[in-house]
């Protein structure tokens, strides 16, 4: 049996097309892809990510706990502030990339993959099982007590702030930095909204107890309604992150893949002591890695590329490189796009590849990443 | 907001449609299958001249999310393809039962036509 999140009556309701995505019955499109796409380029799109997890840990060793499991340096981040951050294993796999905030002092809210809750969660509690400080962090999965919402796009933060009881102190809009995170009131209970997303687009994400998400999504469907508003399906959500080369777990990431090889050592601070995965990807930092996430365009009016296509070597003598981990065709630019690994050697932008379609080369291009970015 | 299936098509459980006219059948796709598909971006069409049975598959329509082989409801020769969608692959969702044809098929068997479904045991199929 798929999980449902508070608002699968609502999707029902605006007729969504619903599919399986990580073991959770989502809305996948509501009106189609390309539209529900356009409206985060270019207004605005609300998403329904309530299948995301929320797992919070607290106590005066939470901040030395976090580092330790944590690729990025907690230590960075001041109160009602946020950050991408990445999960290692021993090997500097990845057991999840996730967004964490503390929301005050000695609490930290934890943003995880749906389809990773549960080895997230055990992943944490058997580190934590073995760490000194164990006694001063109180580790909490909140992931079924919470729902949460993506508003995302250039005219959200023209209603943001409507959507809640007015403050004369802090306007969301004009006050929330990027990654900032800020509590308010709705229908009496406490949320979080926080200025990030998933879509390259500015945009707000809210978490809220999950018995009021619903009036939440018609609030914000209803204030944003006269900037355009859509609901948004997770089709136009993965067109959106793809076109921003923003990585997917499960295609771009996975336990045998580390950040330096998916071009994530931004979000690694060795600057900040010793991590679970340190050794390894200080080594690859140092020496390299065997495989490099690129992003490539197709020429025009080549079928999409898809996840798991082979990739080749351009040429006379070309050879298979590597494959495809994600691909579709992009609304924003008219042609095919995607993200895929190839040797770091063959990894340089303008180069030249080929990517198998159903037996046939279709000649593509490795660009710079984001593929698209907004004017 | 299903659009009315035109009369003179006959369509396989598989939600291609064929219209046939002395011994020549255009084939598509059906109405419930482009609305099913939504945004149609691209469409890989059979080489003129190749033999197709029916049944076979020898086409490919991709939407954003995914691609879906088209199979030909009869068996002969392609005589002709739909260039303008190598352009507007996006007629197949506004114009499925016109401008959004496949290619045509020089039927072999035209009996073959007799075991696909009428316009109204098709939209009974699907509960249109």
């Amino acid at each position: 049996m798929l999980k449902r999140t508070p608002l699968y009556a609502a999707h029902k309701k605006l007729g969504a097309r619903l599919v399986d995505f990580g073991g959770w019955e989502m809305p996948v499109q509501y009106t189609g892809i390309l539209e529900e796409h356009r409206a985060v380029r270019t207004a605005a799109g609300l998403f329904d990510i309530s299948h995301m997890g929320q797992i919070a840990v607290r106590g005066g060793g939470a901040p030395g706990f976090l580092n330790r499991v944590l690729t990025n340096d907690i230590r960075k981040l001041q109160v009602r502030q946020g950050q991408y951050t990445l999960m290692c294993n021993e090997r500097g796999g990845v057991i999840d990339d996730l967004y964490v905030y503390q929301v005050q002092a000695e609490e930290f809210l934890l943003i995880v993959n749906a389809s990773r809750i549960g080895a997230d969660s055990a992943w944490l509690g058997r580190q934590l099982a073995a760490w000194p400080d164990r006694a001063a962090v109180d580790l909490k999965n909140l992931s079924e007590d919470f729902g949460a919402l993506a508003a995302q796009g250039p005219r959200v933060a023209e209603f943001i702030d409507a959507c809640f009881s007015p403050r004369a102190d802090s306007s969301l809009a004009a006050t929330l930095k990027k990654n900032g995170i800020a509590r308010r009131e709705f229908l009496g209970r406490p949320i979080y909204v926080s200025r990030t997303g998933y879509t390259g687009e500015d945009g707000f994400e809210m978490v809220a107890p999950a018995e009021v998400l619903h009036a939440l999504w018609s609030k914000v469907l209803e204030t944003g309604a006269p900037f355009g508003i859509k609901p948004a399906g997770l089709g136009a959500r993965d067109t959106l992150r793809t076109e921003v080369c923003y990585p997917l777990y499960g295609h771009e990431l996975d336990e045998a893949t580390t950040p330096i090889e998916a071009g994530l050592g931004v979000f690694v601070a060795f600057g900040k002591g010793d991590f679970v995965g340190r050794p390894v990807l200080a080594e690859q930092k140092a020496a390299g890695t065997t495989k490099k996430l690129v992003a490539f365009k197709t020429a025009e009016k080549s079928a999409p590329p898809r996840a798991k296509y082979p990739i080749w070597s351009a040429g006379p003598d070309r050879r298979r490189i590597g494959h495809v981990t994600s691909g579709t065709q992009s609304p924003s630019l008219g042609v095919g796009i995607g993200l895929g690994y190839v040797p770091p050697e063959m990894s340089a932008a303008n180069s030249p590849i080929e990517i198998e379609i159903r037996g046939k080369h279709s000649c593509a291009t490795i660009v710079p990443k984001p593929i698209y970015r907004r004017a | 907001m299903s659009k009315k299936i035109p009369d003179d098509v006959k369509h396989a459980r598989s939600h291609e449609w064929v219209r046939a006219t002395a011994g020549v059948a255009t084939v598509g796709i059906s109405d419930h299958a482009q609305r099913e598909l939504t945004d149609v971006v691209f469409v890989e069409l059979p080489a003129v001249g190749r033999q197709v049975k029916a049944g076979e598959s020898c086409a490919v329509v991709e939407s954003v999310k995914t691609a879906s082989d088209i199979y030909s409801p009869v068996t002969g020769e392609i005589t002709a393809i739909n260039a303008e969608l190598a352009q507007h692959p996006e007629l197949v969702n506004t114009d499925p039962y016109g401008a959004g044809w496949f290619f045509q098929v020089k039927l072999s068997h035209p009996a073959e036509l007799d075991a696909l479904l009428s316009p109204s045991e098709y939209s009974t199929e699907v509960g249109d």
